[in-house]
């Protein structure tokens, strides 16, 4: 079982020997430049900084370490030859304005990926140019006003989404500037039509729909959803968090989708790095090409890839240069060694660990889970009978399972879930790892409330005051 | 060997279900949206990947296999060992947002380092802990004066990358920000400070300055810049290379609100452009209405040091549509590989690699303008970029460089009609003097032809 290394470790800071007096001066800079003072970043030597780092590393948990199931993130593994390949320097070692000569390598893995994505989600362009999931979320935004705009209907200014959505969908569609039209889910826990309907009218721009949604339901009205919204004059965007649940059964695309964001970082095995880099690329139908960012990516007869910019109606760009080609590059070498069947596979595979783990967890009759049952590649349990019986909430059931030495599943969302454990065993997970996942939640649920109370007692530090951190924010050691 | 354990035992697990085959999982697909499989390739071995990869990585030359000059915001910089060594321990790499800060201690005492050492370099006094790149920091930054100033009017110098002003272009629309820009000196390259007063007023929410500027070249004039931004109730925005803080003094110094950066170029690859890394740095009084994660230290129970994310309430998953930026996932790795970096260097190799950066573009500056046909563009100091004009086309110089192994710098007549000829020359410590004798005598060469 793992068991987080304990160390005091100090801080980079608090490492130092010795501190230089001498003024690090330079009189070549003109006057009103020159520093006055020493920069404090403490003088180490490189024994002391690799052992630092090496036992912070000791104390955080990642894929590597052991199952990992948080809903809505698809913790899946990162196999090891995406990231060999991609510190090859041929590639990283590549300046983004090169001769296009000289990078002839990485436009074909964009050009690929780009057809690739095209074929995985059902839509006829791609751009790879977001950083993330919320980046392609502004960027789909951005698609969307150009789009009415430009058919003279800039006046529809505001977007509806489920209750269910994800906290990056209402703020990308303020930050776009838009009005925010927020639905309440059905008694089913998926789109309610006669609300969406009343929801719709000439003002819409837009409405944004994850599918299978949050809850791991797939919204089986889709069709007369899209139907709906196209009626109406506005365009139905999919977040695409979740399409590890239906890669090789169903395409957004082919359910009337007009724009699509994928995360690399989730469904196509990029590691998460601890936060980041990911990428997010923008799937489109063909009416809306001609507003994607710049450049586009082309192919001449005689077979040269080529970055075209002559694109007068593109939105323009939401970042520099092309997108995060180190993801970039991991994804497509993920999708060539998966090919069809193993895409197709990892999906199915995915939908059956999270229905497995689902029916042993709610045959024990310990957890709630309340809307339809059907799901897809992940679930939301409920803990408030816990909380109304033993007083044992969520966020206490996680930290338990830090004991036990897994990661907890997300909590508290998504928000129409009183006490919300939303899990996600994607198919890189065993059998195995499963049952003792779920051996461990069904015991902490008759285990002493004190005990799951005070939890986590197994980790590196114990309960965190995380208020406390909040009220009286210490953001730097210089604030210590 | 597809990462996926269960595929062999998938009736057994079927069976527990009460269900005959995997289809019976998908019967909440309609039956018109159903596809049979996707028209893509069969999986690939490992092997055969590695192959494939080969194949195709051999079509490119990188800065390894050429002498690089290409400057505009990203370069070429020694990356020690140690900084792979490091991010390529998979708890880290292989972890998530920390969540979890029970365990994540380690990922976030990492990143608490980072914000304290670039809270340190920027002067100001909280960093977060990053944002997608460069240029999206300045269009949050833009989004957060208006925020704060509740002033609709941004200002910004006209010689900044063209893809800074598209990007910041899109994400003014929201809001209805206005962009103002101010031009350069011809002769000097720096801002043109009359122009700034006579744009600058009670409607400005922000003004954005560059030091060292898009040309390389130090905006010296920077008090008196930052004067008359605080005359006017703005908030004073400066976008630096961090790599250059070694020398000068910070922004902070010279009366800085918001601090923006790439910072990919301390410890991290090039990558073809990304990943990257976005600096994000303010002061204290408006750290409530800044973008991104935040790490900060608490205690737990046992009254232990302790870290986690703080001041959630300004994201998206707390506040939703009232958030004060929509980002999510970031560039944490970058910002790993950046505080190994900056520890390995400390203070003293920190101050070192940015004069050895000066004194390059110096060095080189010097050989290249005493070459004939080549001039220096703007008489003032500059950093490790600068400007050189060209008595012939520029474009054909690079092209014939190319042919000598050589990546010219950048060249700006395409976003700036007014360079003709002009090309953007970066260089920095990877630069040996062969390297640069290599680059003049192709120079001289080309010249003659
Ligand atoms: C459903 C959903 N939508 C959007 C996002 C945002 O993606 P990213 O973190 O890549 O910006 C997430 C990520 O957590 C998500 O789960």
């Amino acid at each position: 079982m793992y068991r987080s290394a304990i160390y005091e470790e100090p801080l980079l800071n608090e490492l130092v020997i010795s501190k230089k007096e001498k003024i690090n001066s330079f009189d070549k800079i003109p006057k009103t430049l020159q520093r006055k003072k020493n920069i404090d970043i403490p003088n180490l030597d490189e024994t002391q900084i690799v052992r630092h780092f090496h036992r912070l590393s000791q104390m955080n948990y990642g894929i590597d370490t052991g199952i990992y199931p948080l809903g809505s993130c698809t913790m899946k593994y990162n196999p090891k030859l995406c990231e060999e390949i991609a510190s090859w320097g041929k590639f990283n070692n590549t300046h983004p304005c090169q001769d296009i000569s000289t990078v002839q390598g990485n436009l074909k893995i964009l050009f690929e990926l780009e057809r690739m994505l095209c074929e995985i989600t059902g839509m006829d362009f791609f751009s790879l140019q977001p950083a993330a999931g919320a980046h392609g979320e502004f960027l789909g935004m951005l698609l969307t006003r150009a789009y009415h705009e430009d058919r003279n209907q800039g006046s529809r200014d505001e977007v509806i989404l489920p209750d269910t959505s994800h906290g990056t969908n209402p703020a990308s569609v303020s930050m776009a500037g838009y009005k925010l039209i927020e639905i309440a889910s059905n008694k089913d826990g998926t789109v309610d039509l006669k609300m969406l309907k009343d929801a719709l009218s000439e003002k819409t721009a837009c409405f944004m729909l994850t599918n299978p949604n949050t809850l791991g339901i797939f919204e089986s009205e889709i069709l007369k959803i899209s139907k709906m919204v196209h009626d109406a004059g506005a365009l139905l965007y999919y977040d695409g968090a979740n399409i590890n649940a239906i890669m090789g059964k169903a395409r957004p695309g082919d359910m009337g989708f007009d724009i699509v964001h994928l995360n690399l970082h989730k469904t196509f095995a990029t590691p998460h790095g601890g936060g980041g880099p990911g990428s997010g690329p923008v799937g489109v139908k063909m009416k809306l090409e001609k507003f994607l960012p710049i450049p586009r990516i082309g192919k001449t007869k005689e077979g040269n890839y080529v970055f075209d910019y002559d694109a007068p109606e593109s939105i323009g760009k939401i970042r520099a240069y092309y997108g995060n080609f180190s993801v970039l590059l991991k994804a497509y070498i993920y999708i060539l060694m998966m090919g069809s069947d193993g895409l197709r596979e990892a999906s199915e595979i995915a939908v059956l660990n999270s229905n497995y783990m689902k029916k042993k967890i709610l045959d024990s009759k310990l957890y709630d889970m309340p809307y339809k049952d059907i799901r897809k590649h992940e679930f939301v349990l409920s803990c408030e009978k816990l909380k109304q019986v033993k007083g044992i909430r969520a966020m206490d059931v996680a930290k338990r399972l830090l004991d036990y030495g897994f990661h907890p599943p997300t909590v508290y969302f998504p928000l129409i879930v009183k006490e919300a454990l939303m899990i996600e065993p994607p198919e890189t997970e065993s059998k195995n790892d499963i049952d003792r996942y779920v051996d461990a939640i069904l015991k902490i649920a008759n285990e002493d409330p004190e005990i799951v109370k005070s939890a986590p007692n197994n980790t590196s530090v114990n309960r965190v005051d995380e208020v406390s951190a909040s009220k009286n924010p210490i953001l730097t050691w210089k604030m210590i | 060997m597809k990462f996926v354990p269960n595929s062999s035992i998938k009736t057994i697990m079927l069976e527990e279900l009460g269900l005959n085959k995997i289809e019976d999982l998908f019967l909440d697909i309609p039956k018109d949206i159903k596809i049979k499989n996707l028209n893509l390739p069969c999986g690939l071995s490992q092997q055969e990947t590695e192959r494939k990869l080969r194949k195709i990585v051999g079509k490119n030359r990188s800065c390894n296999d050429f002498l690089s000059f290409l400057g505009g915001g990203i370069k070429s910089h020694y990356i020690p060992a140690i900084v792979k060594s490091i991010t390529s321990r998979s708890e880290f790499y292989t972890s998530y947002t920390p969540y979890q800060s029970e365990a994540s201690q380690g990922f976030l005492q990492a990143m608490f380092e980072y914000q304290s050492m670039i809270a340190e370099i920027t002067g100001m006094d909280v960093a977060n802990c990053s944002l997608y790149d460069g240029v999206t920091s300045l269009s949050e930054a833009a989004l957060m004066c208006t925020r704060i100033t509740r002033k609709k009017n941004f200002i910004m110098p006209h010689n900044i990358s063209w893809e800074k002003k598209c990007v910041l272009s899109n994400y003014a629309k929201g809001p209805g920000i206005k962009i103002k820009e101010i031009s350069y000196n011809s002769k000097t390259g720096k801002i043109d400070i009359d122009e700034l007063k006579r744009k600058i007023n009670g409607d400005t929410s922000g003004v954005y300055i560059e030091n060292p500027n898009f040309f390389g070249i130090f905006e010296d004039d920077i008090d008196e810049i930052s004067e008359i931004v605080k005359k006017s109730g703005s908030l004073f925005v400066v976008g630096v290379d961090p790599i250059s803080l070694g020398i000068t003094k910070s922004p902070g110094e010279y009366g800085a609100d918001i601090v923006i950066g790439e910072g990919r170029g301390l410890g991290n690859t090039m990558n073809f452009g990304g990943s990257s890394l976005g600096i994000y740095a303010c002061k204290n009084e408006l750290l409530r209405q800044m973008p991104g994660r935040i790490i900060g230290v608490t205690k737990d129970i046992k009254d232990k040091r302790a870290f986690c994310m703080t001041l959630q309430t300004r994201e998206q998953h707390i506040r939703r549509a009232k958030a004060t930026s929509n980002i999510c996932t970031n560039e944490g790795l970058c910002a790993l590989a950046a505080v190994v970096y900056l520890s390995w260097l400390g203070s003293e190799g920190f101050f070192n690699i940015s004069k050895i950066n000066f004194e390059n573009g110096e060095k080189l500056a010097k050989l290249i303008a005493s070459l004939p046909g080549f001039k220096l563009k703007f008489k003032s100091t500059h950093f490790n970029e600068f400007v050189v004009e060209y008595s012939d086309d520029v474009k054909k110089l690079n092209k014939i460089l190319l042919q000598n192994g050589i990546f010219g710098g950048l060249t700006l007549e395409e976003f700036y009609p007014e360079l003709e000829n002009c090309m953007l020359i970066g260089t920095s410590e990877v630069h040996t003097d062969d390297d640069f004798e290599k680059f003049v005598s192709s120079l001289k060469e080309v010249s003659y032809v």
